[in-house]
C-alpha cells in the first residue's frame, strides 16, 4: 500500500499507541486490497459497553490509554452498558458499574467525547456529503452513508479507534465510488406509516440482500426517524451499510438488470409476526436507535395523564434527554410510571440479568437482537400499540 | 511438508498442531485465563489452545473476538501461532493487537491433519512446515 511520509512516520512513531494504530490500519488495508489511506474527519468508537467487550476489552483500552493514545479527529462514543448517572435505577450491579466506569475513563483520557450514543448525527457530529469518516456502530454507519452521503465502512472497535488516533482509514469498500452503487431493487407495494413499518421493511430486506445495497422504489415519504429505523433494522438482520430510497435519499438511478424484490402488505404482516414471540411484554423499550426529541414528544403525548401497568423505558442520548427534561416530556413519562435513560440501550445493557423475559419494541433492529443477545421474547409493534398494551 | 502462506502478522513459532475444520468465533468460545476452549458443541470444546499452532479455516462472529485474542496474549495463554485458510478482520485485528504470529492462504484439506504433530510457522518468510508429513 502507498503511504505518505507522514503515514510512514506514524509507523515508526515514538508513541506506541500511534505505531500500533497505524500498523493495524496498514495490515487491514493489505487484507482488503486498499492502495492507499484516506484522511478522515470524524470517528465513532464502538465496543463501549462492558457487556460487549468484557475484561479483555478493558485491558486493551487501558493499555492503549496508558501508552499515550489520543484521538486526532472528533470522536464520539457508542452507547455504554448503563446510564452513566442513573445506573442504580436500572438495577445495574456495582461490579458492572465499576468495570463500565473504567472503560469510560480510558476513552475519556484518549479525548473521545463520552456522548455514548448511536445517533451522533442528531446533535453534534453531522458530516457533509462525500466526507470520509470511520464510524463503527452499524445503524450510524448506514445513516451516514445512505442519508447523509458521507463515506464509511462498517468499522470494528479497534479499527475505528486506530482511525481516530491516526486520522486515517484504508481507502477501500464504501470509500470508493465504484462500490457505492445499488445491488438490488426493492419495490414497495405496502403502506409504510410508522417507525415500526420501516423497521419491518428493514428487517425483511436485510434478510434478503444480506450485505447488498438495496435501492427502494415506491416510498412516498420518510423522515429522519423512519430512515434511522429502516437502516438500523437492515444492518441487524443483514449487514447493509448503504441503501438508496429513490426520490428521498437519492435521485433516480439506472437500476435495470439488478435483482428485483417486492415488499407487499403480506410480507409486512408476516415480518411483524416473525419478529413477535410473545404478545404480553413485561417491559416496553423505545430508542433503538436512540430516540430523537420528536419520538420522545410522541411517546409523552400518548402517556400524558395515563398510568402504566408494566415498565416502560425510553433510551436516548444525554443531549436529547436534557431537552426532554426541559420540555417536561421526562416528567410526563415518569408520572405515568416510565423511565428515560441515556448513554445506553436495550441491546448493550445487561438486561438479561434483570427480571425481565418479555420485551415490547418498535425497533426492527432490537427485535432481531433481543432474543439472542438478551434472552428476551419479543413483541414487535407500533409505538401506540405497545403503549396501549401496557397501560392500566 | 512445507506449505507456502501469506504473512498477516510477523513472527515465528514451534508447537503442536491443533486443528478445527469449523470456523472459530473467539468471543464466548475461549477462557482467557486458561486458554481452554469452552464453546459447547464446537469441535474444539475441552481442548486448550494455549501454546498450540491453531489451524482453522477462518474467523466468524462478534468483532469482540479481537479483544479475546488480545486478552489471551496478555495472560500468556495465546496460541503460539494462528494458521488460516482465509484470515478475516476479526482474527487479523486480534493477532496484530496481541502480537500473535498469523498466516493465511493455507490451502490444504484441514480434515486430513492430525492434532499433536509438530509444526513450525515462519510468518516472516511465509512458510508452514508440518513435521513428519
Amino acid at each position: 500500500m502507498y503511504l505518505t511520509d507522514e503515514e510512514k512516520e506514524m509507523l515508526e512513531s515514538d508513541n506506541p499507541a500511534v505505531r500500533k494504530a497505524m500498523k493495524l490500519l496498514v495490515k487491514l488495508g493489505d487484507i482488503y486490497g486498499a492502495d492507499e489511506m484516506v484522511e478522515i474527519t470524524s470517528a465513532q468508537a464502538s465496543g463501549v459497553s462492558y457487556k460487549s467487550i468484557g475484561d479483555p476489552g478493558i485491558m486493551f483500552l487501558r493499555e492503549f490509554a496508558d501508552e499515550g493514545a489520543k484521538v486526532s479527529v472528533p470522536t464520539f462514543a457508542n452507547p455504554a452498558g448503563m446510564d452513566l448517572e442513573k445506573w442504580e435505577e436500572m438495577h445495574i450491579s456495582k461490579e458492572f458499574a465499576e468495570k463500565q466506569k473504567q472503560i469510560i475513563e480510558a476513552m475519556k483520557s484518549m479525548g473521545i467525547t463520552i456522548s455514548s450514543s448511536c445517533t451522533p448525527y442528531l446533535w453534534s457530529n453531522l458530516p457533509t456529503r462525500n466526507e470520509h469518516i470511520a464510524w463503527a456502530e452499524s445503524s450510524a454507519v448506514s445513516f451516514a452513508n445512505s442519508v447523509i452521503g458521507a463515506r464509511t465502512n462498517r468499522e470494528g472497535g479497534p479499527s475505528a479507534l486506530a482511525a481516530a488516533i491516526t486520522g486515517r482509514t484504508p481507502k477501500h469498500g464504501l470509500h470508493l465510488d465504484e462500490n457505492r452503487v445499488p445491488t438490488h431493487v426493492v419495490e414497495i407495494d405496502a403502506e409504510l406509516n410508522s417507525i415500526s413499518d420501516f423497521g419491518a421493511l428493514g428487517s425483511w430486506t436485510g434478510g434478503k440482500v444480506e450485505d447488498g445495497k438495496p435501492y427502494f422504489i415506491g416510498v412516498d415519504s420518510a423522515g429522519t426517524d423512519k430512515l434511522k429505523s429502516l437502516g438500523a433494522a437492515m444492518a441487524a438482520s443483514g449487514a447493509v451499510a448503504l441503501y438508496f430510497v429513490e426520490g428521498i435519499t437519492a435521485d433516480p438511478m439506472e437500476v435495470s438488470g439488478l435483482e428485483r424484490l417486492k415488499f407487499t402488505e403480506r410480507d409486512k404482516r408476516e415480518e411483524y409476526g416473525r419478529l413477535t414471540e410473545s404478545e404480553d411484554p413485561d417491559l416496553v423499550v423505545f430508542g433503538c436507535p436512540h430516540c430523537s426529541i420528536n419520538e420522545i414528544e410522541n411517546i409523552a403525548k400518548k402517556l400524558e395523564g395515563k398510568t402504566l401497568d408494566k415498565d416502560l423505558w425510553v433510551f436516548t442520548s444525554k443531549a436529547v434527554e436534557a431537552w426532554s427534561d426541559r420540555m417536561g416530556y421526562t416528567d410526563i413519562i415518569e408520572k405515568a410510571g416510565g423511565k428515560v435513560f441515556s448513554d445506553t440501550c436495550n441491546v448493550v445493557c445487561p438486561i438479561e440479568e434483570m427480571n425481565y423475559g418479555r420485551m415490547g419494541t418498535n425497533s426492527g433492529k432490537a427485535a432481531n437482537y433481543l432474543p439472542g443477545f438478551c434472552k428476551q421474547k419479543v413483541m414487535f409493534a407500533d409505538t401506540g400499540d405497545l403503549i396501549d398494551k401496557v397501560l392500566k | 511438508m512445507n506449505v507456502e502462506v501469506r504473512c498477516i502478522t510477523e513472527g515465528s513459532a514451534d508447537g503442536e498442531l491443533l486443528v478445527s475444520t469449523e470456523p472459530i468465533g473467539f468471543y464466548g468460545a475461549v477462557d482467557i485465563d486458561t486458554g481452554e476452549f469452552i464453546e459447547e458443541g464446537h469441535q474444539l470444546e475441552g481442548e486448550n489452545i494455549s501454546g498450540k499452532i491453531l489451524v482453522f479455516p477462518k474467523g466468524k462472529g462478534s468483532t469482540v473476538g479481537s479483544y479475546v485474542l488480545y486478552g489471551l496474549s496478555k495472560k500468556g495463554n495465546a496460541p503460539a501461532a494462528i494458521v488460516n485458510q482465509e484470515t478475516e478482520t476479526i482474527v487479523a485485528t486480534g493477532c496484530i493487537l496481541g502480537e500473535i504470529p498469523c498466516v493465511d492462504g493455507f490451502d490444504i484439506p484441514l480434515g486430513e491433519l492430525e492434532n499433536g504433530i509438530g509444526v513450525h510457522v515462519d510468518a516472516d518468510i511465509g512458510k508452514v512446515e508440518i513435521r513428519g508429513v
